[in-house]
């Protein structure tokens, strides 16, 4: 385990993907990196292509094309259930807590995939909301607690690479508040983020790097300590 | 002789018997069915081609090799079951993606096929299955009589049910099965192989419709289109208990079954059509179906 040491491991290794949905092209040739431990956030307008290319790393769109390698293995021709295997936790937009489970049942749901996730101990103390709910059916929570639990339930399986679509969308400030210190301690712990975000004000204290994306494709490539001389740029392409 | 409504108690026992049993096969052919549409989607016509199979099964292996009706009971509907499981993975499989229409003409197709392959070598006419040694014979409870055979058919079926339903409902292998019915494609980002899932999902419901039809070959005869008269009742349970619900089909199988007795009892003439009329009705105040969920 070499490579676990080298502090620019790379984690995620992204080369020219190509994605469509039938007959609609939706990446257009996606480069990117993330290194062992970083949070990167993918930033772009609705339909840039942000959760596609989350979708894509799973092999949950209809066709991809070009080079996904995850921890070393190349993943392009890899079968969806075989991807979270490699360390992999995804939380999408819409959250996927399952109505006919419980939330302890939704918890315990995804396989572990690494041997050292969190206990449900530990994820009862990191969310004690989730505790207090946990025989309640997953869809009755509210909309933080379900995003609690969306996030909870990858945190079990030992995932150590973490993909989260929007996981702030639709929540009241002190959710989101919780939801930044929640990713301030996986970090610590060494956990690699990708994070797909609309707000910039909770992504830009939190993440090490952004890539900026249009039309499919990635237009610009920011590290947190650019982000006050590029203000323009992100006014352009954000709206913020 | 004490009567009821003019009718004979003894009669109105006797029907109600008569219609707890048809519920058990009802109960136990439109679990399969929910079973099988909650995950694959598929409204799986050769349902009753597969419950025949079950049946004749058992006759050929007891007339070839002399195997008794306990170890059919289990055979059987092993054997059918892989049989299943081959359709799933080499015909029902290719067209998973497309528009249901697609699976529901393929397996009307599969059962005409199975029906018309079994009629050719054995013609229409009922073949016997014999009731096992230990189940012959029965016992008077007083108002009535209750034939060994079909007391063990209803507990036999209940047992199934209630089996299948707790392994649904209750355990780790049930809460894939119901997630998987929600949202398959995030089932497999969590590393689950859902197409495997698939298979087995449909392996066991076909399982216990050749179950049912071991259950039934004592009783009715068995023939090849034995499944096809039996089907469309059983869809219309599916109607009136809605698609969503495991517990659903199983109530409304025997619901039905006990519904249909009594209209034997009290009106004849309508036993044939009742279960009919109750979905019309059904369709009309709930159109989910009466434990379905409103879409």
């Amino acid at each position: 385990m070499t490579n676990a040491v080298k502090p620019d491991y790379e984690q995620l290794r992204i080369s020219d993907l190509h994605a469509f949905y039938g007959e609609s092209h939706i990446l257009h040739g996606i480069d990117l990196t993330v290194r062992r431990g970083e949070l990167v956030t993918l930033l772009g307008r609705n339909g840039a292509g942000r959760s596609t290319t989350l979708k894509s790393i799973m092999n949950m769109v209809g066709r991809r094309t070009g080079s996904i390698m995850i921890n070393g293995n190349e993943t392009i021709q890899t079968a969806p259930h075989h991807i979270a295997q490699l360390g992999v936790g995804y939380c999408p937009e819409e959250r996927g807590i399952f109505a006919s489970l419980d939330v302890e049942e939704n918890l315990l749901l995804p396989p572990k995939v690494r041997s050292d996730g969190m206990s449900l101990d530990e994820i009862y103390d990191m969310f004690p909301n989730l505790y207090e709910r946990r025989r309640s059916q997953g869809t009755r929570l509210s909309g933080g607690e379900q995003q609690m639990l969306a996030m909870a339930r990858i945190l079990r399986t030992g995932a150590n690479m973490l993909l989260l679509d929007e996981i702030t969308e639709g929540l009241a400030p002190v959710i989101v508040q919780k939801l930044a210190e929640v990713l301030m301690r996986l970090k610590a712990k060494g956990l690699t983020i990708v994070l797909v975000e609309q707000n910039f004000r909770f992504a830009a204290p939190l993440a090490d790097r952004h890539y900026l994306m249009e039309h499919g494709q990635i237009v610009h490539e920011i590290g947190a300590n650019e982000l006050e001389s590029k203000k323009d740029l992100l006014n352009t392409y954000l709206g913020v | 002789m004490t009567m009821l409504f003019g009718v004979p108690l003894a009669v109105l026992y006797g029907q109600l018997l008569l219609g707890l049993i048809n519920g058990a096969f009802y109960a136990l052919l439109s679990l399969g069915l929910a079973v099988i549409f909650g995950l694959l989607k598929i409204i799986n016509f050769a349902h009753g081609a597969l419950y025949m199979l079950g049946a004749l099964c058992a006759v050929v292996l007891l007339n070839t090799l002399g195997v008794n009706y306990w170890v059919a009971l289990i055979l059987s509907p092993v054997l059918v079951g892989i049989f299943g499981i081959f359709l799933e993975r080499f015909l029902l499989r290719r067209i998973a993606h497309e528009d249901h229409i697609y699976s529901l003409l393929l397996t009307f197709g599969i059962a005409l096929v199975i029906q018309g392959v079994f009629t050719n070598i054995y013609g229409v006419s009922g073949m016997r299955y014999p009731i096992p040694e230990a189940l012959r014979g029965g016992v008077n409870l007083g108002f009535m009589f209750l034939p060994y055979y079909r007391a063990w058919v209803i507990v036999a079926a209940l047992v199934v049910c209630f089996g299948t339903w707790f392994m649904i409902e209750k355990t780790k292998l049930g809460s894939y099965l119901r997630a998987g019915t929600e949202n398959a494609k995030l089932m497999q980002a969590f590393g689950i192989n859902v197409p495997l899932l698939v298979t087995l999902t449909y392996g066991f419901g076909v399982m216990l419709a050749a179950f049912a039809g071991v259950l039934a070959a004592p009783i009715y005869s068995v023939s090849p289109v034995m499944g096809a008269n039996l089907l469309i009742v059983v869809f219309a349970v599916v109607v009136i208990g809605g698609m969503g619900s495991i517990i659903g089909a199983v109530l409304t199988g025997l619901g039905m079954g006990i519904i249909e007795g009594l209209t034997k009892v009290f009106y004849p003439e309508a036993s044939s059509t009742v279960i009919f009329l109750v979905m019309v009705v059904v369709l009309l105040l709930r159109p989910a179906g009466l434990f379905g969920k409103e879409a």
